[in-house]
């Protein structure tokens, strides 16, 4: 008998009642925004903090133009996701491929516009990382909340690629529903870096 | 119970060969092997950290002398410092999380496994990493090898004008790779606290110990991840030309300072916590007592966590933030002695009309109590502003927190190791070797840090290479390298227990302590399945209410 499971020494009394518990995904991925907000505490607060304290050019006011087009693909991404996983939760997977890719080109939208304004700046304005203070902080921050997208974005094609596999099935949606919150947390941040960079940082 | 006889792979011992059970190890995503896996990393640091004070206390044992170079010494303290707090305390104290945690509170293993095995293997190469530039630094720049701008590295001393090469390189890369490693296990801590608990344990029924580590892994969640953004900061600034703390171009080193102790201040916390969680465990089983006060030293624990993130410019007094700031500072820093005064209280009256056993884990933790005290009121006294602006920086501030770090956390961890190697083991340690242990230990650490105090008093600045003879500081430097032999001749006691009670200890059986929480119900060692049924709890001392069914628990909670 030594092999059988006999690993509890003493007698406890076993389940007779009804136990729920957060799910684990769910209180983890709680758990990764809380520290990516402390991350971008950090970055925003040194930010705000170097505002105006740049000693050469160029300035926030000579080269930055609020992308408003490309900040409302981001925002109305994280409806489209919800319309997805709602859709999931349904059992509608071919409705959720849909929302699901829209969220993704929705994304992909608001790289594009980092990727142009980028250009623009480094080979227009001449403003690099290490030109000045403002284009340290300012390539840090928006570079961090970028690096972020792009994250969301390979998680986000990932599942799309299991969706077109077929592998996706109504029972994902609380899965999906967790990543979704990351993707929330992502365009939160970006309403913060926009505010502080393009409205207050100006 | 209708289980099937399972054969394990491991059953048939004697066929296993060195390989593979280094690959066992290797790839081990069980919750108590990682603990172990922690510990044993740790304990290897721990021996390397304690070679650095060494060298540097024989350094300084006389005036005048050159037992190193200038370099070397500079060198030393710094891994010295950043060994200890990230490489031996922190992963020690994720080891017993990691270990304990899952078999308090009756789950099978932590939320994430992987995600475990991932944390410690970067805590692992990010200390390989650090050492590493004892190789790799020197390159091809003949600047020097391992880092030597302190542990807090002020700016703008890690700039590339002032530190040429790659030693400090190797020092912030080896914290951000950690680091990740770090807020990795912290949330799965988080996560296996709220989502994995056995039916019937509310937040209120949990262990202390479970609260307390939950409350840490918060504090390291909210508190390294801004120490990792200020080393992205850093790497931006040495690699890519930018300015963050470049004065030169407008940049500030002030803000360095802040980045770093918005995390170096709630890390005390995070270092001190699990401690408290290792006394609020040991010291209830050796009075034969529960816990005295369970909510308000829950509040307590919640209440550090909270004021503990709005210190920390009280390590920069000395910087002149101006009055309204120092002020706050100042204030902030007396109101977190409340809370941990109330817990201190709550031991006391936990031993208190106790049937005391002075068993070696429950001498540790008196000593504990009567350290963390003297710590605890050293540190109110420099959170006094203008003291401060005297006493910044010298030894006084040395032996203070040498006080925190080893008075009172290292203390309870020497506690935890005995309390709970019978479990990890199936072993019992040796009683005498570790009350020898204990002993010299202790004469160890008053001879080293009670005399510290005095020449910070007297004026004796942190970091000092050596010092002329006749300022009143040579007898007390003395005395202090004296008692570092002692403390090293305690930690050889310990670590020769050890390993000679792993291999001829008695067996410990599975509840050696006649204890209350839910890992002594199971085998000791723990199968990888923990337990054949997962419990159910009614109180906060379900082993209670099983051996006492006529008198439980939960009749009173």
């Amino acid at each position: 008998m030594s092999t059988t499971l006999s690993a509890t020494t003493m007698n406890l009394p076993a389940r007779e009642f009804e136990w729920k518990l957060p799910t684990r995904g769910r209180v983890g991925m709680c758990a990764v925004i809380a520290a990516e907000a402390a991350i971008f505490t950090i970055f925003v607060v040194a930010y705000l903090f170097y505002v105006g304290k740049s000693l050469s050019g160029p300035m926030p006011r000579d080269v930055l133009s609020p992308p408003i087009f490309y900040t409302v693909c981001l925002l109305s991404s994280s409806l489209t996701i919800h319309f997805a996983v709602k859709t999931l939760r349904r059992g509608n997977v071919g409705h959720f491929g849909a929302w699901w890719l829209l969220t993704i080109t929705l994304g992909v939208l608001f790289l594009y516009g980092t990727v142009t304004e980028w250009r623009r700046m480094i080979y227009e304005d001449g403003l690099t990382i290490n030109t000045n203070l403002f284009g340290t902080t300012y390539y840090s921050l928006v570079g961090l909340h970028g690096f972020h997208v792009v994250a969301g974005l390979v998680c986000l094609s990932a599942v799309m690629a299991f969706t077109l596999f077929g592998t996706v099935k109504q029972e994902h949606a609380e899965r999906l529903d967790v990543l979704s919150l990351y993707w929330h947390f992502v365009d939160a941040v970006w309403i913060v870096v926009f505010t502080v960079v393009y409205v207050i940082g100006r | 119970m209708s289980t099937e006889p399972i054969a394990w792979p491991s059953a048939s011992a004697e066929s296993r060969t060195f390989v593979d059970t280094l690959h066992e190890w290797v790839t081990t995503v069980d919750h108590k092997r990682l603990g172990i896996l922690y510990i044993v990393y740790a304990l290897v640091f721990l021996v390397i950290g304690g070679i650095e004070a060494i060298v540097i206390r024989i350094q300084l044992i006389r005036p005048h002398n050159d037992f190193v170079s200038p370099q070397v010494f500079n060198r030393m303290f710094t891994m010295h410092g950043t060994t200890m707090i990230f490489f031996v305390v922190m992963p020690i104290l994720f080891g017993f999380a990691n270990y304990l945690i899952p078999l308090m509170i009756g789950a099978r293993d932590m939320a994430f496994p992987r995600l475990n095995a991932f944390s410690f293997w970067m805590t692992a190469f990010g200390g390989l990493l650090l050492y590493f530039s004892l190789v790799g630094a020197n390159g091809l720049y003949g600047a020097g090898n391992a880092p030597d701008v302190g542990w807090f590295a002020y700016a703008p001393l890690t700039s590339q004008t002032f530190s040429p090469g790659h030693s400090t390189d190797f020092w912030t890369l080896s914290l951000l790779v950690s680091g990740f490693g770090s807020i990795g296990t912290a949330i799965n801590i988080v996560a296996t606290v709220l989502s994995m608990r056995c039916p019937g344990m509310t937040l209120a029924k949990m262990p202390l110990f479970a609260w307390l580590n939950l409350v840490m892994a918060g504090l390291v969640i909210l508190a390294v991840s801004p120490l990792t953004a200020a080393q992205i900061m850093l790497l931006v600034d040495r690699y890519l030309g930018g300015h963050f703390f470049d004065t030169q171009a407008g940049g500030s080193a002030v803000i360095w300072m802040h980045f770093f102790w918005i995390f170096g201040h709630p890390e005390v916390y995070v270092l001190v916590l699990p401690a408290f969680a290792f006394a609020s465990e040991i010291i209830p089983v050796f009075s034969r007592k529960p816990i005295f006060g369970y909510p308000v030293m829950v509040g307590a624990t919640v209440a550090i966590g909270f004021i503990s993130m709005s210190v920390w410019a009280h390590h920069m007094f000395t910087v002149g933030m101006g009055s309204a700031a120092n002020t706050f500072f100042v204030l902030s820093t007396m109101a977190i002695a409340v809370p941990t005064g109330i817990k201190i209280f709550n031991w006391l009256a936990t031993i208190w009309g106790g049937k005391i056993e002075f068993k070696t884990p429950m001498l540790f933790c008196i000593a504990f109590l009567f350290q963390f005290l003297v710590a605890g009121l050293t540190g109110v006294m420099l959170g006094c502003a203008p003291f401060d602006w005297q006493l910044g920086s010298s030894y006084f501030v040395v032996a203070h927190f040498h006080y925190v770090i080893v008075g009172g956390i290292l203390f309870t961890l020497f506690g935890a190791f005995y309390y709970w190697f019978p479990k990890m083991s199936g072993k019992m340690y040796s009683e005498t070797l570790g009350k020898l242990h204990f002993w010299l230990f202790l004469i160890g650490f008053h001879l080293t840090f009670d005399f510290m105090h005095i020449p910070g008093l007297l004026g004796m600045p942190r970091r000092i290479y050596t010092y002329e003879p006749g300022r009143g500081w040579d007898t007390w430097n003395l005395i202090v390298t004296i008692g570092v032999f002692f403390q090293a001749a305690g930690i050889l006691v310990f670590l020769g227990n050890l390993v000679w009670s792993y291999y001829r200890g008695k067996a410990a059986g599975s509840d050696p302590w006649d204890a209350w929480t839910l890992e002594w119900c199971t085998n000791s060692p723990p199968p990888a399945y923990n337990f054949s049924v997962i419990p159910t709890v009614k109180s906060r001392r379900p082993l209670w209410d099983l051996k006492h069914p006529d008198d439980p628990d939960w009749k009173y909670e």
